[in-house]
């Protein structure tokens, strides 16, 4: 083949891949990320009127969204989930929980210490690291402030 | 001196050896789409009484080389050598196979070119005069590559709109230093191009410049013009490689309108199996060669045909270290009658 620009060649080839139903994907999202918040919104207003206060109700809530994304994933219903919701189902909580068990799902016939626990992180890992990392930072640099 | 050179990277078999037998197994996903009636086997679980997903893959290629040998009415001492691939990291599944089937083995990686390597590989074997019986054996797996190359199966996440789907399956042809063909008449082996592309995601378009390379070698090797042929069919270039491929061939002078496509374009039904740029994987040409077309050859509905597996030959630890992926493409035709 005679010698071509890459960067034409990429442009001309970006050019034949079709564009996703964007609006379409993101309405979507918007619904399915809309219907876990009103349901973690529910889980909220239940643990209120049984009488925990602001605090605890949220980490009660954060507690049982965690638990509601595993056992979807465990069902095996996340993954189409986030098939059809995008963002709606990777963006809140249940997310972050699909993106722990999937791979130790996954990875259970490499073993409980190489396959499980080793690979557990592989896609959440990333989000652990420079999440906690960062609010160290921000911490840090807040107590300076002051 | 290499007698059947002939041009820059095409040779010319002396005496074509024969595809005597041949056989296709493919998962329930591709069980359901438009190739259905021909393939062999189906399975109705794809991980067909496994433990794992490599394990499974292992016993597909192993019993689909098995299946090949009794159709072609032989048993596995009369083969020389087996000559197989997939995709997984140091081809275990191909190695596993071979452990249970006692053939002397060649295990070879060309990525999802691998079927039209092997056959290439197979055939000058044999035109050499080093082999009677060789099979030429590949396999993928979707879970196996998946979990490989991607993400976790149960990971929700959506895939994007120039994403090829791994085609689960084998498929194995058994070649002979005779019979009644169809027979293997060319072979033009591939040169890597890479066009810069580092996106692992859009492999139609990293290979479609590799496939380009093949064919037009292949035309002014042979001084064949595309018409020739009554079929050309690309490995897994998908909807995008197809595209890119046809029109960068139209404005080098070759029209394959009438008579090119891609298996992983044939393979799936986009719209209703959701596969958006198509199949990929090794099984994605193997099926549809041994599946389609060699069935077709047999009733007459092709007498002449190009093969063309496409690989693209990149790993998830170049792509994450930025490297654009190398595309590869073997070109072997194959026809009807001898001369």
């Amino acid at each position: 083949m005679d010698k071509f620009n890459k960067k034409d060649y990429k442009k001309y080839s970006d050019k034949k891949v079709p564009n996703p139903p964007y609006l379409k994907n993101m309405l979507i999202a918007f619904l399915v990320g809309g219907i876990f918040c009103t349901l973690g919104q529910i889980i909220t207003n239940i643990l209120k009127s049984n009488g925990l206060d602001n605090e605890m109700a949220a980490a009660g809530t954060s507690i049982s969204m965690v638990l509601i994304g595993a056992l979807l994933t465990g069902l095996g219903l996340y993954d189409k989930i986030g098939k059809v919701g995008g963002a709606g189902a990777a963006v809140p909580i249940t997310g972050f929980a699909n993106s722990i068990v999937a791979p130790a799902m996954e990875y259970k016939r490499e073993g409980f210490i190489f396959g499980v626990a080793a690979k557990m992180f592989t896609v959440a890992g990333p989000v652990l690291v420079y999440g906690i990392g960062g609010s160290v930072i921000v911490g840090l640099i807040t107590l300076l402030l002051r | 001196m290499a007698l059947k050179k002939i041009g820059a990277q095409t040779r010319k078999m002396e005496n074509p050896p024969s595809i005597l037998s041949y056989y296709s197994i493919v998962g329930p996903k591709e069980g359901e789409g438009p190739l259905k009636d021909y393939f062999d086997l189906i399975l109705e679980d794809d991980l067909w009484g496994q433990e794992s997903w490599e394990k499974a893959e292992s016993k597909i290629q192993e019993e689909c080389v098995r299946y090949a040998i009794d159709k072609g009415g032989l048993s596995s001492e009369n083969i020389d050598y087996l000559i197989a691939g997939d995709l997984i990291n140091q081809i275990t599944p191909s190695s596993y196979s071979a452990r249970q089937l006692s053939i002397p083995y060649y295990g070879i990686f060309g990525a999802c070119s691998t079927m039209t390597q092997s056959l290439s590989l197979g055939a000058m074997l044999i035109d050499g005069g080093f082999a009677d019986y060789i099979a030429c054996a590949v396999s993928s797996h979707f879970s196996t590559a998946e979990r490989q190359f991607r993400f976790p199966l149960e990971y929700g996440n959506q895939r994007k709109m120039s994403a090829q789907w791994t085609v689960t399956g084998a498929g194995t042809t058994i070649l002979s230093s005779t019979g009644n063909g169809p027979y293997v008449k060319y072979i033009t082996t591939g040169k890597i191009i890479d066009p810069g592309i580092t996106d692992s995601a859009n492999m139609g378009s990293a290979m479609a410049p590799s496939a380009i390379d093949t064919l037009v070698n292949h035309f002014q090797d042979t001084g064949l013009d595309p018409s020739y042929y009554d079929l050309i069919l690309s490995g897994d270039l998908g909807y995008v490689g197809k595209d890119i491929l046809m029109d960068l061939m139209k404005k080098k002078g070759y029209d394959l309108s009438k008579n090119y496509t891609d298996c992983g374009v044939e393979i799936f039904d986009k719209f209703e199996q959701d596969t958006h740029a198509g199949g990929s994987g090794c099984a994605c040409s193997a099926v549809v060669y041994n599946g389609y077309v060699f069935k077709e050859m047999a009733k007459g509905k092709y007498n002449r045909v190009l093969l063309m597996s496409t690989g693209a030959l990149h790993s998830t630890m170049s792509t994450q270290q930025g490297e654009s992926i190398p595309g590869i493409a073997h070109a072997v035709s194959i026809e009807n009658t001898k001369e």
